[in-house]
């Protein structure tokens, strides 16, 4: 098989995250490709076994993976809630409601392994079941494999002599499901013990428990000839994670000659040693191309971190977050708190506004600052933004998307801040806005956001979303001397003694920037308008619209030294797939599936310089989003007489590579 | 140095008779006589009269947005503790917009010298009351008279566990000069709320206590390690009374008491400062003045009152990372990445 697609789902305290997890890194060890996404319950600690309390974790492994899959091949079900919900999927909780392909999250002719344990009559009442037959209640079809196993009998049996309480032993009920799991696709079974051990390398007393009921799972596959055939998956890895990027100085090896300038031209190549469209190293490449870097699985929200840990580095700044707890940031804000051994300074302030305050004044003093935040924290963040913008400081805001509007739905996936990045400010307001589109490339766009920020004294907004931060893919793990170089802007020492924060490049129009402490650089910087030449405060009505102009300039200027928009898939046919940010892998794999073209975002503002050569050459576009529209409506208003058709879901969750399909096909 | 070295070549734009003036001139020479060259220093601001002040120091400035200086002079200080930092800011941006992040900065204890400029009325949007503005105020959003109660600034310090406070008056140049040095001097967030007139939208609004003629009555000078003693020849000092009920109140007695007070801003427990700080202030923030009612003959007390020495935030953080830095096996991102479960 190329891929499977396998679920873990369970109750929030079955350790269904954990399980997933290691299988993913088992997998990845083996070379296939992964993408991950866990689909945590809304509340902290529902009631034990009830509907409200399913955790569910969904792995797509194997090759050509973009996404965590649409529907899964194999379910593994701890408990009779969670039976439930692979079942009735967004159903769950409608009365009468039985199984159908459209909403079941698993295929038609899955695998279901179940606790049967999990199915007592007490069970099925917290489950809210009304009879005592769960599989004839939900109408599972008979196309469906059913294994049953007891596994709270058998893990219990498996530590009888361990010494272990009743409770302690119902706790390792996941490692015999991931033993059967291990043995179901020929993993072998060593392996996945070197990842136990590593995860409870804090806990050494429960290495050994959790080892014997993992083997014995295993065996229990193996010994008890489960009436089913082994899944073999091709593992031969190809593109860590399907990403374009353009960020690598030396190639990493990723054959991706099927990209291409669409407009026919070379790249150009702005910055030395970046990689040109078809992905080989262009110039500055040093003659010992590097081994085959390794890979890791990584979460999108610890790559935004780990990016601007390396675009800190590289830049030779200090790395300044500004930040308030909210969902589904907080990843990040956690992840940098954390690597005080890198130097990394987090201020966790009082509120959104002063998480984005602080690292205004952290920008002012010359660090890389940056603030993480969701959509409300935006909205919150927009006035002192546009103070970045007025005082042409580079900054770089994350804004980790969830459903909205207001509080919306925290913990549920969307692309809804796309206008509010753009335009949610007062006055004119220019920042640059790019978004990630898997979760390791959230790595290279942060590392992008911040050398943008820092070469161009501009806020940047980094978009990523819900899918993104918590999702994980695979992430070949680069040198710090590979990535490209980062040169903040500075000050001329011959302005010394008459610097103000007015004096520009004439080119880039980028400002000159003196961090406080400078000797002789002394100067005040403002949010009211400031003169052209001087920098003081200016109210004279030819002044502002020249600096409005010269604001807006900048940042067009910036398109000519950012990478031009790129098509994959099928270039010659007339149809083109269009999207911006996390949809990426389901664009790709539904193109492929159409055999049409592809052109996906990732600088949204300001936009690729060749985009309207580019979508000039095609008949039908197609923007698929998960809005209303809201990038469609930003192609249209910068391209004149663009038609282009939508294709808009807002459910709070990643598209479905099949309903694409079905909505693009002729 | 000189006052000259923290001049800037700006026009200095307050209104003529601004009590601001003579706050601009105290930095100014508070400044020189503190020593820390102009590059080092640090001016933030938000928005309104008070916030213009970084465009006349010659030092690195930024007049930001209304409210928030307090969150970026954080930034700054935090991340750059090196650099000295000041926070220029009035009652609006301070204590209505700005309150979550003053009282924050407060609490965490980081080392900004705030200049709280309260004139008790919002200036540049001319006219309108401000939450120091007396009960009863008229003003433009106000026509009949304010209902609401206003803040104390010098409560609001001590509730959001301050360390330092003072209080001075734009007519009284030496002790403001001398508080802002000696916040300046102070380790942690300083407060020193500076009295100042507004003479176009609330003329005379501290003339109760600033004219010439009653000031030496009305107010107190503390100076720490000296006897609390006040009146135009001294003759009057400040004490505890205990027969009063269960807690002791200040109270007036001759200069020449045994039980005359001494002044010590370093006092851990904020209860006496608390005491020193509200005298006076119940009545003052009634009515527009003070004037009309009855008069306990406490004065309102100005000068450093409270002078404690704690660890700043600024300083904590930065050690905290010094220390990780220091255990750590990992210092750069090749070396974090090598701790990578890798495939």
């Amino acid at each position: 098989m190329q891929q499977v697609v396998i679920r873990f789902c369970g109750d929030s305290g079955d350790g269904m995250q954990l399980t997933g997890n290691l299988f993913s890194s088992l997998s990845a060890l083996l070379g296939d490709e992964i993408s991950t996404l866990p689909d945590y319950p809304a509340e902290i600690r529902a009631p034990q076994g009830t509907l409200g309390g399913v955790s569910g974790f969904q792995l797509n492994l194997g090759r050509d993976v973009y996404t965590p899959g649409d529907k899964a091949d194999v379910i593994v079900a701890m408990n009779a809630a969670a039976l439930k919900v692979c079942t009735l999927g967004s159903k769950f909780n409608h009365p009468g409601a039985v199984f159908n392909t459209r909403d079941a999250l698993y295929k038609p002719d899955a695998i279901i392994i179940v606790d049967t344990d999990s199915l007592a009559p007490k069970d099925l009442e917290k489950a809210l079941y009304t009879t005592d037959n769960p599989f004839t209640e939900l109408a599972i079809p008979e196309s469906v494999q059913v294994i049953p196993v007891a596994l709270t009998t058998l893990t219990k049996a498996a530590l009888a002599d361990s010494g272990l309480d009743n409770k302690a032993m119902l706790k390792s009920r996941n490692m015999f499901a991931l033993g059967l799991v291990c043995w179901l696709f020929d993993r072998p079974i060593d392996r996945a013990i070197h990842f136990l051990e590593g995860k409870f390398a804090k806990k050494p007393t429960l290495i050994e428990p959790n080892t014997k009921v993992l083997v014995d799972g295993y065996n229990y596959g193996q010994n008890l000839a489960l009436n089913i055939r082994q899944i073999v998956v091709d593992h031969t890895r190809t593109v860590p994670d399907g990403s374009p990027t353009d960020l690598r100085r030396i190639s990493d090896g990723t054959p991706t000659a099927h990209r291409r300038l669409a407009d026919g031209r070379e790249e150009a190549n702005p910055y030395p040693g970046r990689r040109s469209a078809d992905g080989r190293p262009t110039v500055n490449t040093t003659p010992d191309v590097p081994a085959e870097r390794p890979y890791t699985s990584i979460a999108g929200n610890k790559a935004t971190a780990w990016g601007l840990i390396a675009a800190a580095e590289k830049a030779g700044k200090r790395l300044f977050l500004g930040s308030y707890p909210i969902t589904p940031a907080t990843d990040i804000m956690h992840e940098l708190a954390a690597r005080k051994d890198m130097g990394v300074m987090v201020v966790q302030a009082e509120d959104e506004i002063s998480g984005v305050c602080t690292a205004i004044g952290a920008a002012f003093a010359g660090d890389l600052a940056c603030t993480s935040t969701s959509g409300p924290g935006l909205s919150l963040k927009s006035e002192a933004i546009g103070l970045a913008v007025m005082a042409e400081l580079p900054l770089v805001v994350i804004d980790v998307q969830r459903g909205g509007p207001s509080t919306g739905l925290p913990t549920k996936t969307e692309q809804t801040d796309l206008m509010q990045a753009v335009y949610g400010r007062n006055g004119e307001c220019p920042a640059v806005v790019i978004a990630a589109s898997t979760p390791a490339n959230c790595f290279d766009y942060a590392y992008r956001a911040a050398q943008i920020a820092l070469e161009n004294m501009t806020p940047v907004i980094l978009l990523t979303d819900t899918y993104l931060a918590n999702g994980t893919s695979l992430w070949q793990i680069p040198r710090l001397a590979d990535l490209r170089d980062i040169r903040p802007q500075g000050a001329p020492d011959a302005l010394a003694g008459r610097f103000n924060p007015a004096l520009r490049d004439p080119d880039t129009l980028v400002r000159y920037f003196a961090p406080a402490g400078r000797e002789g650089f002394q100067h005040r910087n403002i949010g009211l308008e400031r003169d052209a030449e001087r920098g003081t405060i200016s109210t004279n009505p030819e002044n502002h619209e020249q600096m409005v102009r010269t604001r807006q300039a900048k940042i067009d200027r910036l398109a000519e030294r950012l990478p031009r928009l790129t098509v994959e898939g099928n270039t010659d046919s007339d149809t083109l797939l269009v999207g911006w940010g996390s949809t990426y892998g389901h664009l790709r794999a539904a193109a492929e599936a159409l055999h049409c073209a592809h052109a996906h975002f990732n600088y949204i503002n300001p936009l690729p310089a060749n985009t309207a050569q580019v979508l000039a050459q095609y008949r039908r576009i197609v923007v698929c989003e998960l809005n209303t529209g809201q990038f469609a409506a930003l192609l249209r208003s910068r391209i004149e007489g663009l038609h282009i058709e939508q294709y808009n879901e807002i459910q709070g969750q990643p598209f479905a590579v099949e309903r694409i399909i079905d909505f693009v096909k002729p | 140095m000189t006052p000259q070295d923290f001049k800037s070549d700006q026009y200095v734009r307050f209104c003529p008779g601004c009590g601001d003036h003579a706050i601009c001139m105290a930095l100014q020479k508070a400044m020189a006589e503190i020593g820390i060259p102009p590059h080092q220093t640090v001016v933030i601001s938000g928005i309104g009269c008070s916030s213009r002040m970084p465009h006349y120091l010659n030092t690195y400035g930024f007049n930001t947005i209304h409210g928030r200086g307090a969150a970026i002079a954080t930034g700054v200080k935090t991340s750059h503790p090196e650099l000295t930092v000041w926070q220029m800011t009035g009652d609006g941006d301070c204590l209505a917009i700005g309150g979550n992040h003053f009282i924050h900065s407060l609490r965490r204890n980081v080392d900004l010298n705030i200049c709280l400029f309260n004139n008790r009325i919002y200036g540049l949007t001319k006219g309108q009351y401000s939450p120091t503005s007396p009960k009863g105020f008229v003003s433009k959003s106000s026509p009949f008279g304010t209902v609401e109660r206003p803040f104390i600034p010098a409560e609001l310090v001590m509730g959001a566990r301050g360390t330092f406070f003072a209080r001075t008056l734009d007519v009284d140049m030496p002790t403001t000069v001398n508080c802002l040095v000696e916040a300046q001097r102070h380790k942690g967030a300083s407060v020193v709320e500076c009295l100042v007139n507004c003479v176009i939208f609330n003329n005379g609004t501290h003339a109760w206590i600033a004219d010439r003629d009653t000031r030496a009555e009305r107010t107190i000078i503390l100076r720490h390690g000296e006897k609390m003693l006040f009146g135009r020849d001294n003759e009057k000092g400040l004490a505890l009374d205990y027969s009063q009920g269960l807690l002791p109140v200040l109270t007036v007695v001759p200069a020449d008491d045994p039980r005359v007070l001494v002044h010590d801003t370093t006092l851990a427990d904020p209860t006496l400062h608390r005491m020193l700080a509200l005298m006076g202030q119940q009545r003052y923030m009634q009515v527009p003045n003070g004037a009309d009612l009855p008069d306990d003959g406490l004065p309102i007390a100005l000068g450093v009152i409270r002078n404690v020495a704690e660890d700043t935030y600024d300083a904590a953080v930065n050690r905290q990372i010094d220390e990780v830095r220091a255990h750590a096996k990992a210092h750069t991102f090749d070396q974090l990445t090598a701790t990578l479960e890798q495939f």
